[in-house]
């Protein structure tokens, strides 16, 4: 692994909910990511995988820890200071439908990014500009004066990577920018994102669900669960050789397009809903629906550990 | 049967191609509109809405313009023709100090549709910037504010136009920021609910993302997308202004004579109404009808911005 980019130290995100409750979205993660790397984020609905994302980019401002961005942590730096960093990382959304502004031209959301970071001289400059970011991701340049509602799921989806791209960011937060899309389109944003990642030297956080995706994606693979880290290894080690439950059974929900295989195959079905992060369980909080919790996974919290080299799980018994 | 014995009776010849090539597979007949076209559309096709809005025209055109044709003018007197009936001299009659009724009705129509659209207008940009800090800002800001909000409005409105009104010199303007005192909060309290709803959508943080400030994205962001309920809050907001306005002419605390307004004209036409009907009659009627005609507008526009009564 190339020297990291990105570190993420102990990253907290609680919310306090009011009665004096607190709800942990994202307790206590660390993970560094080295540039032009990609890193897969997965977990089911509620694990706290987009509040991660959307804490790193401080669109929510962390409870504790670090975020480190080429040695410069950026939850320690002033107002004015940030904004520099600002445009060194940058977010693409999940639903292109609620993402660009209806009552703004292509035009005008596009060239927002540049006004904001004064990137464009004059307005000849500013259209000329975002042309070429829509023919990078392969739009024509001459839609730029039309309205979101005139193109299609993939089509916004682009210009929410052009928006993203403008300010020639070197670090990218993708929240499941595909899971909005059919099946057909999810390929070429895939595509789009891994060329651009190619031709730009762009270091990617891929936050998803679908666990085939990130395989394809990712380069190491972060599985969270409430809230928490729960395994992380280089991709094809973890789909090979999974050592928590939790990725276990995720890993055999995945179907595969063999009907004899998928037949034979022993589905982990895990019983029972997330438990609320607002009360998570004592110890492991995988322990609820485990299927091989003992006692000891009650009374005692489970660390990361290495469990083969550059595999780290948090599971007492892995 | 086994399959394979039941697929070797028919022979690839028994196979006819089917021409497809015109067949459509799937159409929408629903025309493609942005969101104004089909607000637009909505709102012509409400009848009772275009009633009002054509009934707002007429009016106005004649507030603007009848003034300017007429013979007569609203504030010299001509006391050998006090109280005349209408008549083709006279149009609407004359009052007790033989002034045009014609003339002062639709001089009256200019002040109290100008009071009306300016205390609108200060609600509207009051209520936006307040009501926009309010809902973007959330949490002490909004809690501190709003409670301010409130202790305004909880003082009874009528009380704080009429002690204004003692204080200040009855005219125009003071019966303008009498109204504006208290008005601006409803307007606030519709723009922060919208507000709240569309501060977490997916642009909004976007642009958070690229280091927009609150500014930015309060006015470039936000108010543009709630200006459906904003539009709708301005419309009734019309009518009410005007009708506070009248009222408090009526109480003679309003626009000082020789300057007429429907409110004090009504209040003139109420002393003799069983003898000259007219003088009351012709201020009461447009009065009426202009508040009839802003309220099936303002209604009309709210169904028509209201996406679940589609059709």
């Amino acid at each position: 692994m190339s020297k990291p980019f990105i570190e993420i130290e102990g990253l907290k995100k609680h919310f306090d909910i009011g009665n004096h409750q607190i709800l942990k979205a994202v307790d206590d993660i660390s993970f560094s990511i080295g540039k032009g790397e990609t890193l897969g984020l997965v977990g089911e609905s509620g694990c706290g995988k987009s509040t991660a994302g959307r804490t790193i980019i401080r669109l929510y401002e962390p409870t504790a820890g670090s975020i480190k961005i080429d040695g410069t942590d950026v939850t320690k730096v002033s107002k004015s200071q940030f904004k520099a960093y600002r445009s060194q990382m940058q977010m693409v959304f999940q639903d292109p439908y609620a993402s660009l502004n209806p009552r703004m031209t292509i035009l005008d959301i596009i060239g927002e990014a540049l006004d904001i970071h004064g990137l464009a001289k004059s307005k000849a400059e500013r259209k000329r500009r975002v042309e070429e970011l829509l023919e990078i991701v392969g739009l024509n340049g001459e839609h730029a004066s039309r309205y979101p509602h005139e193109f299609s799921g993939g089509q916004r989806q682009r210009i929410g990577i052009t928006r993203a791209l403008a300010v020639q960011p070197q670090f990218m937060i993708l929240d499941e920018p595909i899971s909005a899309l059919d099946v057909s389109i999810q390929a070429q944003i895939i595509n789009l994102l891994i060329d651009l990642q190619k031709k730009m030297g762009l270091t990617y956080l891929f936050v998803a669900h679908d666990l085939s995706m990130v395989k394809y994606m990712s380069d190491r693979v972060a599985v969270m669960y409430l809230g928490k880290i729960v395994e992380l290894a280089k991709s094809e080690d973890l789909y090979a050789n999974p050592q928590h439950p939790y990725t276990k059974a995720l890993l055999s929900a995945i179907p595969v397009p063999d009907p004899d295989f998928e037949a034979g195959k022993e589905r982990i079905v895990l019983k029972g809903d997330l438990p609320s992060p607002v009360n998570p369980p004592s110890g492991c909080p995988f322990r609820t629906r485990c299927p091989a919790a003992t006692e000891r996974c009650a009374a005692e919290a489970p660390m990361l550990r290495e469990t083969r080299p550059g595999h780290i799980a948090a599971c007492h018994y892995a | 049967m086994n399959n394979d014995t039941n697929r070797g009776s028919i022979r690839p010849e028994q196979f006819q191609k089917i021409d497809r090539s015109n067949y459509v597979f799937e159409r929408i007949e629903r025309k493609r509109l942005t969101a104004w076209q089909d607000i637009r559309y909505r709102l012509v096709s409400n009848k009772l809405a275009m009633t009002g809005f054509y009934i707002m025209c007429v009016v106005l055109l004649f507030a603007i313009f009848a003034p300017m044709i007429s013979p007569h003018d609203h504030f010299t007197n001509d006391l050998p023709n006090a109280n005349q009936a209408p008549s083709w001299q006279h149009l609407f009659g004359t009052d007790d100090l033989g002034r045009d009724m014609f003339e002062r009705t639709w001089k009256g129509a200019q002040i109290s549709l100008f009071v009306g659209f300016a205390a609108a207008l200060i609600d509207l940009i009051i209520g936006i910037i307040y009501g926009g800090i309010m809902g973007y800002y959330g949490g002490k800001v909004d809690e501190a504010m709003n409670r301010f909000a409130e202790i305004i409005y909880a003082i009874p409105h009528l009380l704080v136009t009429i002690l204004l009104l003692v204080v200040m010199e009855p005219s125009l303007t003071t019966i303008i920021v009498a109204m504006s005192i208290t008005g601006w909060i409803n307007m606030a309290w519709i723009v922060r609910g919208q507000i709240m709803q569309l501060k977490n959508q997916e642009y909004a943080l976007a642009s958070k993302a690229l280091g927009a400030g609150a500014m930015r994205i309060i006015f470039r962001h936000l108010i543009p997308n709630a200006m459906g309920p904003i539009l709708v809050t301005l419309t009734l907001t019309v009518p009410s202004a005007i009708f506070t306005e009248a009222f408090l002419s009526f109480l003679g605390l309003g626009v000082q004579s020789p300057v007429a307004s429907w409110g004090t004209m009504i209040n003139d036409g109420v002393k003799s109404m069983t003898l000259y009907p007219w003088r009351l009659m012709f201020p009461a009627l447009f009065l009426s009808l202009m508040m009839f005609a802003f309220n099936v507008f303002g209604d009309g526009l709210r169904d028509a911005f209201d996406p679940k009564l589609k059709k």
